[in-house]
């Protein structure tokens, strides 16, 4: 196939939308494995529901999209904090593989919730939305469609990365959980009050997650209780990829992974069929060159 | 000094015995449940089997070598889709491979059940031995997303190559041999080399690898070819659960409800359950998670609780099955039995308790 | 606690001896729960409508099985074995019916899947049969309705490699239309759970498409074709039996609008009394209209109960005997005969989104495609 340029434009633009989808949720793991050397399992899961908190909210209690969107960041950063409270900080002093393997159960868990509480089945989010043609508006120049969604989302994410970029080095909180995440025991010495910044962490990445959920439905008006999943999976692949706990690594691991995998797709249509295994491979390789990721600090454990 | 060997070597040959013995008895219970159970049950039962082995060989790499591995859904996927491409007759073969006729080479394979769960053992090993160079190199989370993307990839492997695998149409008529002396013989076989393995000086080099790898590589002990080694023999067992598993289910596919991650994450949880580290914990774990992922269907049929009728409410199964796990690792942290193993000794010591606390 | 389960056995077992028990094996949670629960709406109105046969009360037994392999198994062997079900309807995906048909064939349970449509479901099997057609009959039908009705020259198929529903339906679309066609065929692929279509999209408009056809399951199908529509394509969609839930227009709104897809039922198309009858009655209890599923749900829990009629018998082995053959039983989704293979000999419904609405265009009946 010859290159088409508008092709290669548009999946350019979507994978940069994909990749900024998938950094908002690796920050989210970032930081909590920053400060706890903890995967969350559940990211994907909280970030469902955040799609569910932002749906119910327009379509039960009829509040505005935009308040709905703020009660959901709310109501997740909420649950976020719930959940390392009951499940994760119990087991701050076991040893870290109990506490992972609690993460997936906490996950199986929102899964099962949602399935039981919100029923199993695939919601249409357009039943939130005043406008429900957002999602197939687009910008036409000549002949070259671009999704309005795709620069809506692009700028939002930005925003938000910008906020929490300032939150992390520019705040006291911010200083504080950088220093959790550097010695836990000489920071509490410090008079820090190490639990309520790790809740404070745990509110703002699932806060984040929640805005990237609700963003993600928005390209993709339709979710169910599992739709968290390949999300999770690729947005963990992503933090691994930058070298995780390092913020800015997850960004950059977030973007480039959504722009290789819409690029390979693009250049190679033969290779369509194999596009997971791709993502997985990447990863491999660059962790063989580089063990700690492309950002990530290497420790040298000392005996 | 001369008669404390003598009272050890007693021991170790009362154990023996008690071991046997234990043995008998187990086989004599499967004998009284292969008669009186029905079917079902007794399908069940084999499906412990078959998550006991799961469990048993994932322990080995993640409990007792201390290195955490997530892909053992692709292990035994390899060894399923193995053991199913030499059992199924050719003239099966040629009806179901619709699509694409299967590879010349594939399409006339035939061998019986049990050679073809050890050739899907040694083809599981095979495929550890080879991920193994790549993956063992790297540490801690970083090797668990790395095991998860090869177990990932040969899932995707396996959707794609039609004329091996039949792509997503899977397998299907794989003889339905597994029954309960299958996969229990085979559990017993695992546990046996297990075991023995980690009473050896290898087990205790992947003890002190699990501990402390880098104490461990001053003492001498070549870590990389120690982990690489407990690695293939997990992935051979895996492949073993694997091949018993096809032929329990008689018909396999490569989705990703079938071998993807949440089944590495279902024998993750079984492990975990019993207890990281723990041979009889992770049988344990293996068993009650077959029994309660069945006995809770109760929930999701019409229910009585504490005298109240209640309607049938789906997904109630994997609600309850989720809490029960989250809440039994706040309490119990390490697992039901942590990392002890019902030995013995151990069940003198409980009986003595138990009768001293009985008399009073 | 024993005490308790004993009693409980008790209790189930007079149940047994009390009724007679019809197995419902649904995906009532997991990835394909949308069409667990319409068939389930059909059996309970159809329960409702005929709570008895040979003069006993018909108790359905429901297992869910998650939309899983292993749990389609298990929960099988529990309605054979355990709940000692006279006969068995069920699964909808084909993968999930094939798992649960072995333990039909090796308990002699009589099993009728639903909207199993890939071949392999009933082959060599004694025990299994179906209320549907089957995908080389939907493949050929919808290539000759593109290529005839909507005068297709160019066509990009998005085949989800994860189902094998979607693969076979492929396949045998290539097969009629090549021979028409050839090279005018493009496959792309994606997998279930798969959100972002835009490079297959790209890749269809690059060669030219003027009909992208579906052949996997209605949520990636209201996204892909939204994509579409936002990328700017113009042609034709079109797809086949998965499509069909009220889902897919919920989802897709606007985008899916005018997609034509090949299914069994539509309401809209009821001529005969009883099919009338059931849109009623549906929409009495559940103030809907029926979805295919529900349709063929209903058809399944009436024949079954046909079937045990004619065998005057609580035998599993006689109740499937009078399945297999069953000639010109009246279904709500039209007559069914049921082959020598155990599949449904039934005509091919066309269907499209019109006005955020579903509407019948034609039936093709299986002779007019030799």
């Amino acid at each position: 196939m010859s290159l088409n340029p508008t092709i290669l434009i548009q999946n350019l633009l979507n994978g940069l939308m994909v990749g900024g989808l998938y950094a908002l949720i690796a920050v989210g793991y970032t930081m909590v494995y920053g400060i706890l050397r903890l995967i969350n399992f559940a990211f994907g899961d909280v970030m469902v529901m955040g799609i569910y908190f932002a749906y119910y909210g327009a379509t039960l209690i009829r509040l505005s999209f935009p308040l709905a969107v703020t009660v959901s960041l709310a109501g997740t950063a909420l649950l976020g904090i719930v959940i390392d409270r009951l499940a994760y900080k119990p087991l701050r002093n076991s040893p870290r593989i109990s506490a992972l393997i609690t993460a997936i159960g906490v996950s199986f868990f929102i899964e099962s919730f949602a399935v039981v509480f919100f029923g199993p089945n695939y919601k249409p989010f357009l039943d939130a939305l005043e406008n429900k043609t957002i999602a197939f508006e687009s910008f036409v120049i000549g002949n070259v469609y671009l999704p309005k969604i795709i620069f809506i989302i692009l700028g939002i994410t930005a925003i938000a990365l910008f906020i929490l970029f300032v939150i992390v080095y520019r705040t006291k909180i911010g200083m504080a959980m950088r220093a959790i995440s550097a010695d836990i025991p000489t920071t509490s010495l410090m008079g820090i009050n190490v639990d309520n910044v790790i809740g404070f962490t745990f509110a703002i990445s699932s806060a984040l997650a929640a805005l990237a959920g609700v963003m993600w439905a928005l390209r993709y008006p339709s979710f169910y209780p599992y739709t968290g999943f390949v999300p999770g999976l690729k947005a963990f692949i992503a933090a691994v990829f930058g070298g995780i706990g390092s913020i800015g690594g997850a960004v950059v691991g977030g973007i480039l992974l959504g722009v290789i995998e819409m690029m390979i797709i693009t250049l190679f249509p033969t290779l369509m069929q194999y596009k997971d295994a791709f993502a997985f491979i990447i990863l491999i390789v660059i962790l063989l060159v580089k063990p700690a990721g492309l950002l990530g600090k290497r420790t040298v454990e000392k005996v | 000094m001369v008669t404390a060997m003598r009272t050890m070597k007693e021991k170790t040959r009362r154990d023996l015995t008690l071991t046997v013995l234990f043995v008998i008895f187990v086989a004599i219970l499967l004998q009284v449940a292969n008669v009186k159970f029905d079917s079902y049950q007794k399908q069940v039962l084999s499906l412990m089997a078959i998550y006991g082995i799961m469990a048993v060989s994932l322990n080995l790499v993640n409990g007792i070598t201390g290195v955490f591995s997530l892909g053992h859904a692709g292990f035994i996927l390899l060894g399923a889709y193995t053991s199913a491409l030499l059992t199924i007759p050719p003239e099966q073969k040629a009806m179901i491979f619709i699509i694409e006729p299967a590879h010349p080479f594939i399409a006339n394979l035939h061998t019986d059940f049990f050679t073809a769960t050890i050739v899907a053992g040694g083809i599981s090993a095979l495929g550890a031995f080879i991920i193994g160079f790549p993956v063992l190199r790297l540490s801690g989370d970083y090797l668990a997303i790395a095991s998860l993307g090869f177990s990932e990839v040969l899932r995707i492997l396996a959707l794609n190559l039609q004329s091996i695998t039949n792509g997503s149409l899977g397998l299907k008529g794989i003889p339905n041999h597994t029954n309960i002396w299958w996969s229990w013989g085979w559990l017993l076989v695992t546990v046996l080399f297990i075991v023995s393995l980690v009473k050896s000086s290898y087990g205790r080099a992947l003890l002190a690898i699990r501990e402390n790898p880098i104490a461990a590589e001053a003492m001498g002990i070549n870590v990389f070819k120690h982990t690489l080694l407990s690695f293939v023999i997990s992935a051979f067992f895996a492949g073993v659960s694997g091949s018993l598993y096809a032929h329990w289910l008689t018909t396999i596919d490569p989705r990703i409800t079938t071998f993807g991650p949440v089944l590495t994450y279902y024998v993750l949880i079984m492990v975990v359950l019993g207890g990281l580290g723990s041979v009889s914990g992770s049988i344990i774990g293996a068993i009650l998670f077959a029994f309660l992922m069945e006995w809770l269907r109760m929930f999701e049929q019409p229910f009585t609780l504490f005298g109240r009728q209640y309607p049938a409410i789906q997904g109630m199964r994997m609600l309850v099955l989720s809490v029960l796990f989250v809440v039994t690792m706040i309490v119990w942290k390490r697992g039901l039995f942590g990392r002890a193993e019902i030995t013995w000794d151990g069940i003198r010591k409980l009986m003595k308790k138990f009768r001293r606390s009985g008399s009073r | 606690m024993k005490r308790y389960m004993v009693f409980f056995f008790t209790f189930v077992v007079a149940i047994v001896f009390a009724d007679i028990k019809i197995g419902v094996l649904l995906p009532l949670t997991g990835g394909i729960s949308a069409f667990g629960e319409w068939t389930k709406k059909g059996i309970e109105l159809a329960r409702e409508q005929r709570p008895t046969v040979l003069g006993e009360k018909v108790v359905l037994v429901y297992a869910d099985t998650r939309s899983e392999k292993t749990e389609a198994a298990n929960a099988m062997a529990r309605l054979t074995d355990k709940e000692k079900v006279v006969a068995v309807i069920g699964e909808i995906a084909s993968s999930n019916s094939m798992a649960a048909a072995e333990i039909a064939e090796n308990r002699k349970v009589p099993q009728v899947a639903v909207t199993s449509t890939n071949p392999l479901v009933t082959q060599g099997k004694k025990f299994v049969s179906r209320v549907c057609f089957i995908d080389p009959l939907q493949g050929t039908a919808l290539a000759e309705f593109a290529a005839n009705t909507l005068k297709a020259r160019k066509v990009t198929i998005f085949v989800d490699i994860e189902q094998d529903y979607s693969v076979g339906l492929t396949n045998y679309f290539i097969e009629r239309f090549e021979g028409k066609y050839k090279g005018n065929v493009q496959k792309v692929q994606y997998k279930s759970g798969d959100q972002e279509f835009s490079a297959q999209i790209s890749q269809a408009i690059a060669f030219g498409s003027d009909v992208i056809m579906f052949t996997g399951y209605y949520n990636e199908i209201a996204l892909a074709a939204q994509q579409a529509r936002s990328m700017g394509y113009k042609g034709y969609f079109i797809a086949g039996d998965g499509a069909d839930a009220p889902e897919l227009i919920k989802i897709g709104g606007k985008a899916v609008e005018g997609l034509y897809f090949t299914t069994h039922y539509v309401p809209e198309a009821a001529k005969t009394k009883k099919a009338k009858d059931f849109v009623e009655s549906f929409k009495k209890k559940y103030g809907t209209l029926p979805a295919m599923n529900a349709a063929l749900g209903y058809d399944a829990y009436m024949l079954i109960l046909d079937a045990i009629e004619r065998a005057k018998s609580k035998d599993p082995v006689k109740i499937n005997n009078a399945i297999r053959s069953t000639k010109n039983f009246e279904g709500v989704s039209g007559l069914i005969t049921i082959d020598e293979n155990g599949n449904a000999i039934k005509p091919v419904v066309i269907v499209q989104v019109k006005n955020g609405k579903f509407t019948y265009v034609t039936s093709i009946e299986p002779a007019q495609l030799k």
